[in-house]
């Protein structure tokens, strides 16, 4: 019963994920996909979550602290590039 | 018009330091749990990338006035070094030895002489990583 509440959640993540994709790879600007992909890395999470809890194991709880560190890091970077049109300056100009 | 980054930079403030104590712990618990010494130097490198992103190249270095190619060639030479040390006692190239000690704080503890062959692949990896990134974005 507990298992297959488990597939169900896995199963609206999926579909949640596929979602993202759409907006992905339809999305008209370059934010609409930003934000997309770190939908996106934030249900890789929570599937991760829902797996380790289905295999029964906690090897995969740094997975899950190193996706969300990962997924920010990303956005950011992505975010910066779209605002500025470069990444890390050499001296701020301030 | 002057950038405003207050936001990003409060957030980075506190979250370096969240990063660097996450990458400590999966150096440390390489041992027995997932972990080690590759993905703990790639976490500092992402750490460093943060600061590097939230600030800038020139504020980093004078808070961290660190050269990344030293970093990585002190890594490699802690790696080899290690293995270099079991030859003195008469063991083959790169074998590895452990041992429990009574520590004050921490009670019975064991220890392993492949923490420091890991904190050489760390070290590489911090300086590999931070390099070709800091290579990339000069000429931006």
């Amino acid at each position: 019963m507990f298992e297959r509440i488990l597939l169900i959640a896995l199963f609206f993540l999926t579909v949640s994920i596929l979602v993202g994709l759409y907006r992905v790879i339809k999305g008209p600007s370059l934010p609409d996909r930003v934000v997309a992909l770190d939908t996106i890395g934030i249900n890789i999470i929570a599937g991760v979550a829902i797996f380790s809890i289905l295999l029964n194991t906690h090897a995969f709880f740094d997975i899950i602290l190193l996706i969300g560190i990962l997924s920010f890091i990303g956005t950011i970077s992505f975010s910066k590039f779209i605002e500025r049109g470069y990444i890390i300056e050499y001296k701020r100009d301030c | 018009m002057k950038p405003n980054d207050v936001i990003l930079q409060t957030v980075t403030k506190i979250v370096t330091f969240i990063i660097l104590t996450f990458a400590i712990y999966l150096f440390l618990a390489g041992h027995h749990e997932p972990g080690g010494g590759f993905i703990g130097g790639l976490v500092i490198a992402s750490a460093l990338t943060l600061l590097y992103l939230a600030f800038d190249i020139e504020t980093v270095r004078e808070g961290l006035p660190v050269d990344f190619k030293v970093v990585a060639a002190v890594g490699v030479f802690i790696a080899v070094a290690t293995g270099m040390g079991s030859i003195l006692f008469d063991q083959p190239f790169l074998s590895q030895a452990f041992g429990y000690f009574n520590l004050p704080i921490f009670g019975k503890t064991e220890l392993a002489t492949a923490v420091l062959f890991d904190l050489g692949v760390a070290l590489a990896v911090v300086g590999t990583g931070v390099t070709i990134i800091l290579s990339i974005s000069r000429d931006a």
